[in-house]
């Protein structure tokens, strides 16, 4: 049987390890072909290890397994340049772009907040976002065969959650961000059957969350630990779990939903 | 291997329209069905409704997909009858796990105007109709110890007002906070409810004299022919087209069914074209 997304071009951010591998896996288990970009390096207010190259080669190698072509390359999204020659040399060796999948994120969360952490998270959040659907939908919209992006948000997109620290404001306020963006891509974009959406993860089990920085932030906080409490009985979920709603959005059983807001929470956002 | 092996799905609506496709979409991926709907006309309802030729074909064709299906005829306003209907099914099939909540009916009028029975009608179909359906099933799938899937349908009228149907549109966000309740009440046992929020879907609830005359009061009726109403169902929608297939409002049951979207409740998933977002 034809996987659901045969032929297709993807591009992902962040796909380095993560909820981002994981993306990339599924969809060339679907059959698609991969362009994956990751920083590959640490961020200063970043209190847990970032990814490596070592990561990103992992990725490749588990892509290549399914006998999927995979053009992966070290980019900041924050370096619009970077992220564009990244993107124009993946399509040049992997072919035109149907799918792009913004999903490289930071969590600054700590004990010790750095007046930084506000920028780096609204540079990479946000920004980086941006940059992601900027470098890619040129060359979506000429191609004239529509397509499907979709940004990764958060249950803190939907709510007020994240925490009092220069960190917690600015991923809440980014991912928040990411919905107004999204809204306007999705609106900008119909003409062209380009489809928009976002997908607003719960806790996902992960290193940017599951790290000794991230679990003593919440817990100095009874509050947050509550807030953080899922209406279904799991705690995590898993980064297939969020792959598994992407798909659905770019494949086309999605092929007429766009400008949706779609929570993969363990009902976290209804129980609010 | 199907999506839904082994599962046992219960539809209302199920003899056409989308509830039929819901019921042939989760049957070609594996799910045994039980399908109710009610047959028969209701005297507000200025369309022509489902008959029982019509869920004969909706036997014949799950039944070509080599599947099961329980059919009997049954209005969803009568609790008793869905209750008896869904015991019947599982009775049968052996368990249930999946909840489609698709019966509806849709109808016009001013808020200041409608009739108290075209309002009531309205209620007791497309609200209480819903509740009876999950009232009658939720013990069945608890019964079964392993948790399951309970999809709503709404409609974009859900998520935002609409003139000329005051009664419709109160009804579909009604089904809106009965899936917030029950998601926060069946979420410990692994039963998942979430709402689905169709854009005009090409079905006869819409392809009918009185939903062309909401969209074109000024054209003669001669002149309100599909092709013609095309573009202005098209005006609600941001992706250029008019309208969306059955098929598309089926693949999302199917994922929101599915246990790929295990950890996905208490949602509202449009499937509009970008409706709301326009």
């Amino acid at each position: 049987m034809p996987g659901a997304l045969e032929g297709k071009v993807a591009f992902v951010t962040g796909a380095a390890r993560g909820q981002g591998r994981s993306h990339a896996i599924r969809l060339a288990q679907e059959g698609a072909d991969i362009i994956a970009v990751d920083i590959a390096a640490q961020i200063d207010t970043v209190p847990y290890p970032m990814s490596t190259p070592e990561d990103l080669a992992e990725t490749a190698r588990q892509v290549e397994a399914l006998d999927r072509r995979i053009f992966t390359r070290q980019a900041d999204v924050r370096d619009r340049d970077a992220l564009q020659a990244a993107f124009d040399a993946g399509v040049a060796e992997i072919g035109p772009v149907d799918i792009v999948l913004a999903n490289a994120g930071i969590a600054p969360m700590s004990m010790h907040p750095d007046p930084r952490e506000w920028q780096d998270v609204i540079d990479v959040n946000l920004t980086g976002v941006y940059n992601t659907v900027e470098v890619a939908k040129q060359s979506m919209i000429d191609r004239g065969q529509g397509g499907a992006i979709v940004l990764t948000s958060s249950t803190a997109g939907l709510t007020g959650i994240g925490g009092n620290t220069p960190g917690g404001l600015g991923y809440t306020a980014a991912k928040h961000g990411v919905v107004g963006l999204m809204r306007s891509y999705a609106n900008y974009l119909a003409q062209y059957s380009i489809r928009v959406n976002t997908v607003h993860p719960t806790g996902v089990n992960t290193p940017m969350v599951v790290n000794d920085a991230m679990q003593e932030f919440i817990q100095a906080d009874p509050a947050m630990g509550q807030a953080m409490a899922n209406a279904l009985p799991v705690p995590l979920v898993e980064p297939v779990d969020i792959s598994n709603a992407i798909l659905f959005l770019v494949s086309d059983a999605g092929r007429y939903v766009t400008g949706v807001t779609l929570p993969v929470d363990a009902g976290f956002v209804n129980k609010r | 291997m199907g999506r839904l092996e082994g599962k046992v799905a219960f539809v209302t609506g199920a003899a056409r329209g989308q509830g039929r496709s819901h019921a042939l979409r989760m049957a070609q991926e594996g799910a045994d069905i039980i399908a109710i709907d009610i047959e028969g006309q209701i005297d507000s309802v200025p369309y022509a409704m489902s008959r029982p030729d019509d869920m004969q074909e909706t036997v014949r064709q799950i039944e070509a997909l080599d599947r099961r299906i329980v059919a009997q005829q049954a209005d969803v306003r009568d609790f008793d009858a869905v209750k008896q209907a869904v015991d019947a099914g599982v009775a049968e099939l052996g368990r249930l796990d999946i909840v489609s909540a698709n019966a509806g009916i849709f109808t016009e009028g001013r808020a200041d105007e409608l009739p108290e029975q075209t309002w009531q009608d309205m209620i007791d179909v497309n609200l209480t109709g819903v509740w009876h359906t999950v009232k009658a099933a939720i013990p069945h799938i608890r019964a079964g110890g392993r948790g399951g899937s309970i999809i709503l349908t709404s409609s974009t009228a859900g998520l935002m007002g609409f003139e000329n149907f005051a009664h419709y549109v109160a009804a579909k966000h009604g089904v809106v906070g009965l899936m917030r309740t029950l998601a926060l009440e069946l979420g410990p046992e692994f039963i998942r409810v979430n709402t689905v929020h169709p854009t005009s879907v090409n079905t006869d609830m819409i392809q009918n004299d009185m939903t062309y005359g909401l969209f074109a009061p000024d054209l003669p009726k001669e002149e309100r022919t599909k092709d013609a109403l095309a573009p202005r169902f098209q005006g609600m929608n941001i992706l250029p087209i008019p309208w969306v297939e059955p098929v598309d409002i089926s693949n999302a049951v199917v994922f929101l069914a599915s246990d790929e979207a295990r950890y996905i409740t208490g949602i509202q998933l449009p499937v509009d074209a970008g409706a709301t977002t326009k």
